[in-house]
């Protein structure tokens, strides 16, 4: 028994709460006020990002129902613009950074064998600064209208391309909320990124090597580069724009020689690699699911490794292509046309190994396997449209269609939201102690995923047909009211489903079966600590000999590290 | 705490080195957007004062400013070598010229505004050129209030062997807003005076 790694008799006591009163709500919110435990954060991150995601799902069910039937008057034009800005911005900022924060601080410290994250305090500032932005870009709602029939929300649309953001055209403060609260939870990410960086790099347990490092902590280190390189351009945008509407200054002025285009480029060199940002943890959870439930580990993780860098590296050089119609060079246009088609070379590579590590294996149908099996299929429609929009021709044709809405939803929903649902339902049992249900797991499954084809599939048609993205109602001739109401009926659906997940959530906190410290067989540290685990994480130090630490402690006549 | 740190034959790289490389890739970014903003609004000023006609070569500020990552140095080399009194001197000597280099900023700022009447809002030229100054200067000021902090609890004693690269990261710091310098120099003192 003393080849394996971590001693097998081992049992971590049960997590002490010293000095740490229950009961009360008071108590409760003074321990998430005082907490600088890098799982409470995790979760908190994950439980604020799903709360925004109710609100902001919401306000897309409303944007459905106005565009229900043609010349509907259900929303007033200027509340329908201030619903699509806040849906975006807080889809992207509100919803899928912190859910994705938030399995990083769960679970990086977790799968590296540490016991928090390096700056455990800093992360505390990096979740709060996150949570008040936030709630900074709703009070826009009460706080915006400086001025008499000034508007409230951000009405200027997620990029808030220029010069609609100027003073003329913006009146009040409303994208003042919209860049100050980008500005502050950019300070955020970076904050939690820089950490997650100095975390995997110099907290790893004994043995463990970078190339024995679960696939998620390496997309993990991706991604945390990404954003200290990416959002830097987002908070100059912001500091701009801020500088612009208050000091007079003439960057995106037009009249005064500014360029209302640079605004573009430098909002878009922040954008697209954003899209990776959200992107690579749905690639970091499918690689930790596919393999658990194919019984094979992972195939070709040095290409999965290589793939994931190649990637960051290629997002950081396609920004342009969200600006075909704005009138670049033919030398641009190729440039960006052509490295929008490259990424798709590492991208296509990754799901041919997700596939090669199925292939033959023993395939498990649990939910977050299922859920992971749905992501290969739609992220796949995903990446398809993305090339077709690359081409820069098509991309005359449809830029700011519903083609483009169909696809960076397929990518988003299909693609990211898929696999967070994949990973709650694989690490849930891990921090509650308690198994989801697998019965409404399966409701929630189906409900949303028909409820998610029905509302996006027709928005393909419907930009096909001429549709253009952001139009608060359309004319009744132009063949788009089927496509439109496909759509609208697909969102009830979905909510039915997400209805379904948060019952799960809740009901199987306090119902469901007891899930023990590995309910899945798994490989990874996490799964070594009791469920939900202490607030030290491991009693004793780790040590890892393989990429599969779990294997070789359950099977010491056969151990990974034989084969290293 | 580090879980690995009481084995010996497993290294890990230090927290504050990779922390602040990490610090300082992400400035970098940030200054990048400011200087291409410069760059790409060189010459599309639609009215005065251009650049030729109001800067001139910072020549003493930037000796100020190299020669504080030299006296820096100097001055990690004594803590190295266990020299109290010589740490101090050449600390000291490092925050003086940090200090003249925002002084000398100061003493700029206020000829251009109040003799050439150049502010934010006059042209793309001033927009930029305070943008792009100004967050190298505020970088200044908080090397500066590191630089101090240093000094004080060195001047208390409180300063000892094993703080070194604590004191190191703030020359690293340091170094990195000497190294911004060249590139605000070379953009905006050298290159745009030919517009």
């Amino acid at each position: 028994m003393a080849t394996g790694p971590i001693d097998p008799n081992f049992k971590a006591p049960a997590p002490e709460r010293v000095g740490e009163e229950t009961g009360t709500w008071s108590h409760v919110i003074q321990n998430l006020v005082y907490t600088v435990d890098h799982k409470k954060l995790g979760l908190m991150y994950i439980g604020a990002g799903l709360l925004f995601f109710v609100v902001a799902g919401i306000m897309a069910l409303l944007i459905r129902v106005q565009l229900f039937v043609p010349h509907s008057d259900f929303l007033e034009p200027a509340v329908f613009n201030r619903f699509f800005t806040m849906h975006g911005t807080a889809m992207v900022f509100l919803v899928g950074m912190p859910i994705i924060f938030g399995f990083a601080n769960y679970l990086v410290p977790l799968m590296v064998g540490a016991r928090d994250m390096a700056y455990p305090r800093l992360n505390a500032f990096g979740f709060w600064v996150f949570f008040f932005s936030s709630l900074f870009l709703y009070f826009s709602y009460f706080g915006a209208p400086g001025l008499y029939n000034a508007g409230s929300a951000p009405d200027v649309g997620w990029f808030a391309y220029s010069p609609l953001t100027s003073k003329a055209f913006s009146r009040g403060h409303s994208t003042d909320y919209w860049s100050l609260s980008l500005l502050l939870s950019g300070i955020g990410s970076i904050a939690t990124s820089i950490n997650i960086l100095v975390t995997v790099f110099c907290l790893r347990c004994k043995g463990m090597t970078l190339g024995r490092m679960p696939l998620f902590v390496w997309l993990f280190i991706v991604v945390a580069f990404l954003v200290i390189i990416a959002l830097p351009p987002l908070s100059a945008c912001q500091i701009m724009i801020t500088m612009d509407r208050y000091l007079g200054a003439k960057f995106f002025d037009t009249q005064a020689g500014g360029s209302a285009v640079l605004w573009q480029h430098f909002f878009w060199i922040f954008g697209h690699p954003e899209v990776y940002i959200l992107i690579l943890p749905g690639f970091a959870i499918a690689s930790e699911v596919i393999p658990v439930f194919s019984r094979k580990p992972i195939f070709g993780y040095p290409i999965m490794v290589a793939a994931s860098v190649m990637i960051a590296f290629i997002s950081l050089g396609v920004w342009a292509h969200h600006m075909f119609t704005v009138g670049m060079t033919s030398l641009g246009n190729t440039f960006f046309a052509i490295s929008t088609m490259v990424i798709a070379v590492p991208t296509g590579i990754k799901v041919f190994n997700w596939i090669g590590t199925m292939y033959g294996g023993k395939i498990r149908m649990e939910l977050p396997m299922i859920f992971c099996i749905a992501f290969l299929f739609q992220f796949l429609i995903a990446g398809l449209t993305g090339i077709m929009l690359s081409v820069v021709p098509f991309d005359w044709q449809l830029s700011d269609s519903y083609f483009v809405v169909a696809h960076f939803h397929y990518v988003l929903i299909g693609g990211l939201l898929y696999t967070i649902f994949a990973g709650i339902y694989y690490w849930y049992p891990k921090a509650m102690g308690k198994m989801l249900s697998h019965k409404l797991g399966l409701w929630h499954f189906w409900l949303f995923t028909i409820g998610f084809h029905l509302t996006f599939l027709p928005q393909h048609v419907s930009g096909f047909l001429g549709m253009p993205r952001r139009i608060f109602t359309y004319e009744a001739d132009r063949g788009w009211e089927i496509w439109n109401q496909l759509s609208t009926i697909g969102v009830p659906i979905q909510a039915l489903g997400i209805l379904f997940f948060v019952y799960n959530l809740i009901w199987s906190y306090y119902k469901g079966k007891e899930a023990g410290d590995d309910p899945w067989d798994a490989w990874t540290l996490e799964w070594a600590c009791t469920s939900p685990p202490p607030e030290y994480n491991f009693e004793k130090a780790p040590e890892v000999r393989s990429r599969r630490p779990l294997w070789d402690l359950k099977h010491p006549e056969d151990p990974d590290w034989k084969f290293e | 705490m580090s879980t690995a740190e009481a084995t010996s034959d497993w290294k890990l790289p230090s927290q504050r080195k990779v922390g602040m490389i990490s610090l300082i890739i992400t400035e970098s970014a940030l200054f990048t957007i400011f200087v291409v903003a410069y760059l790409f609004y060189m010459g599309k000023s639609l009215n005065g004062p251009y650049p030729y006609q109001v800067l001139h070569l910072p020549i003493w500020a930037s000796f100020a400013l190299f020669g504080s990552s030299v006296t820096i140095w100097f001055a990690e080399k004594a803590l190295h070598k266990g020299s109290k009194i010589g740490f101090n001197i050449w600390w000291l000597i490092t925050i003086l010229m940090g200090a003249y280099f925002v002084y000398f900023t100061a003493e700029e700022w206020y000829h251009l505004i109040y003799k050439e009447g150049l502010t934010i809002s006059t042209n793309v030229f001033g927009s930029t050129f305070y943008a792009l100054v100004g967050l190298h200067v505020s970088h200044v000021i908080v090397g500066l209030v590191l630089l101090t902090i240093v000094f004080v609890s060195s001047l208390r004693g409180k300063l000892h062997h094993d703080h070194h690269e604590h004191v190191e990261m703030v020359s690293w710091y340091w170094h990195f807003v000497d190294a911004i310098w060249v590139v605000v120099l070379l953009v905006v003192y050298i290159i745009s005076l030919n517009y």
